[in-house]
């Protein structure tokens, strides 16, 4: 969308620069080249299909973290209406990694919450690349409980590396934080759908990951371990990260295959950064239609189908 | 995930492989020569430096549970191969010589027994032997039952931690596992049945960050390394040296992170005292 290419969509670069160059010639000259504009139109959408059909395990995990992928507060503010953002854990700071807040979803009043990552190298680090802290976690759980206090849904936005692993997070109890998010989001009376919508790093993850639907863009990851720490450590060359993406199978397509993920949301063709508001047209219409089955659960049955779903994920014998 | 690398500094985790084949052994953290039969009396233990060597699960059963009260369950249970995973090796081989090594069929025992005279104990143990203690579906299932097994029968939980955290070659799989064990604590936290958590050294990852750090109380031997990131990935990413004792057990108590930090002679008893004041 805004001019960040990776290297296999260099070929859709060249087009979508052609189809601009040509307008800005066709304004200032003058000159009508609708036809020419159109016909390099419908190669693009031919381009986007191919190359995006035959995507690689690796390329899926660049676009998963596309620099211009839309992040959570792109959907937050296009997909929700009257967003107020609300801060803090209570306890020791606020944590811009994570935002949170009451938001309106077709009207009706939800809380959504969604792991941040940041534009500019400012915002990067403002966002801590989208890597929260302990209290980051725990402001997550504060907001999930108010939501359960006035009965409203809960929407959380998964799109994070994972928990930050340094120093002042050790200190502050991560493991503790995660683990108290997931004991907790298990008991919460009130529907939970989460999203991943880039990437879905880990425990990092996870930790608010526990919805009664799990749902996830078309191309989303969601791993247990990124595919360059894995190759590091089981091939002992991080080079070798196409390998360890394909072992992992960490694609939205094969997690819905093993029931882990309960719907895949269509992105447009090249992407959901090549046309964020088709995106998040796709994702408002999937998580609608979810919100609407959850409703008329009763709490207890929506904690024992939380219960029951992740009980029976797992692949062994006996 | 720090199981997979051999730590290049500090003492080894398996006393078996430092002692040579007599009497004597040399501390691997302080280097006192010392008598095995008395390390082994000491409960591996150094009776100079109170390095807690590794235990394996049914030295904790012994340790723990009254004598020949320990019921095993479920120790059919075998990781299937979800994923197909193909690192150097297959999987499926890395699991055939696991079990080959350990003797047992996955990184956790579990079952139940009596812990002093009365008290019946759901009980688990996890096994560092095996790939590293790390928590596959079998790990995850063996504990969700366990803590049912709690719920049903209205029985007090006791679990030794100790592992890598999770399970890569097992993938979302093994994520979810976090998932699953502590949506069962959920459950039972709401049914007033104590647990107890033990992590020994070391309990890092996703274990860690689900059922190792969500009992009533959390207790850890002396100088256990615990913590979420390994350290190495955390010096990775700040590059910075780590404080000194940084992720140690003693580190955790000061941070609020523990309860208590109980040498293995006091487990027991400490144990029998705690399980006394909040079960009738
Ligand atoms: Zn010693």
């Amino acid at each position: 969308m805004n001019g960040q290419y990776l290297d296999f969509e260099k070929p859709i670069q060249e087009v979508v620069q052609r189809i601009e160059e040509l307008r800005r010639i066709a304004r200032t000259e003058d000159l009508e080249l609708n036809e020419e504009i159109e016909k390099l139109g419908k190669k693009l959408e031919r381009l986007r299909v191919d190359i995006y059909r035959k995507i690689t395990p690796y390329q899926r995990v660049q676009l998963a973290r596309h620099p211009s992928r839309p992040y959570s507060l792109d959907y937050i503010n296009t997909v929700f209406e009257d967003f107020i953002e609300l801060h803090g854990d209570r306890v020791f700071r606020d944590d811009p990694s994570i935002v949170a807040g009451w938001a309106r979803l077709s009207g009706q009043s939800v809380m959504v919450i969604g792991q941040q990552k940041g534009r500019d190298t400012k915002d990067k680090i403002f966002r801590n690349f989208g890597m929260a802290h302990p209290e980051g976690y725990r402001k997550a759980l504060r907001l999930m409980k108010m939501a359960e206090k006035f009965n409203r849904p809960i929407i959380t936005l998964i799109d994070t590396p994972g928990a930050y692993p340094g120093i002042g997070a050790e200190e502050r109890g991560q493991a503790e934080a995660i683990a108290r998010n997931l004991r907790e989001m298990i008991l919460l009376r009130t529907p939970l759908i989460s999203v991943v919508i880039g990437e879905g790093g880990s425990g990092g993850a996870l930790a608010l990951g526990l919805g009664n639907r799990v749902l996830m863009q078309q191309n989303a990851i969601y791993s247990v371990i990124s595919p360059e720490g894995c190759a590091s450590i089981l091939w002992r060359d991080d080079g070798l990260k196409e390998k360890s993406a394909k072992a992992l199978k960490l694609d939205a397509e094969s997690l819905k295959q093993f029931g882990i993920v309960d719907e895949i949301i269509p992105e447009p063709n090249g992407g959901a950064h090549s046309d964020f508001e088709a995106a998040a047209a796709s994702l408002k219409t999937c998580l609608a239609t979810h919100l609407k089955q959850l409703s008329n659960i009763k709490p207890e049955e929506l904690v024992n189908q939380r219960v029951e779903k992740y009980a029976a994920m797992g692949a062994y014998s006996e | 995930m720090s199981w997979f690398r051999k730590e290049k500094r500090g003492p080894k985790l398996q006393p078996k492989k430092v002692i040579p084949d007599n009497l004597w052994v040399k501390c691997e953290s302080c280097g006192e020569i010392l008598y095995k039969k008395e390390l082994e009396k000491n409960l591996m233990v150094c009776p100079r430096c109170d390095y807690h060597y590794g235990f394996e699960p049914f030295q904790y059963i012994d340790l723990l549970l009254d004598r020949d009260t320990f019921v095993e369950r479920d120790e059919g249970l075998q990781s299937q191969d979800p994923l197909k995973f193909v690192d150097r090796m297959k999987y499926s081989e890395r699991l055939e010589s696991a079990v080959k090594k350990t003797g047992r069929n996955e990184a956790v025992v579990a079952g139940e027994g009596v812990v002093g005279g009365v008290c019946e104990v759901q009980f688990g143990a996890m096994d560092f032997s095996f790939i590293g203690g790390s928590m596959g579906s079998v790990v995850g299932e063996k504990i969700a039952r366990s803590i049912r097994r709690s719920i049903e029968k209205r029985q007090p939980l006791v679990i030794v931690s100790r592992s890598g955290g999770a399970r890569m070659m097992e993938g979302i799989f093994s994520l979810m596992q976090m998932a699953k064990t502590s949506a069962f604590l959920g459950r039972m936290h709401e049914l007033g049945l104590p647990y107890i958590s033990i992590l020994v050294n070391p309990t890092t990852g996703g274990v860690t960050a689900s059922f190792s750090m969500l009992g009533d109380i959390n207790i850890a031997e002396p100088g256990a390394l615990i913590g979420f990131a390994g350290p190495r990935v955390i010096k990775q990413t700040i590059r910075q040296d780590l404080p000194e004792g940084f992720q140690r057990s003693e580190f955790l108590l000061e941070h609020g992170m523990l309860d208590l930090v109980v040498p293995r002679k006091q487990m027991k008893n400490t144990l029998v005292q705690l399980l006394n004041f909040m079960v009738d």
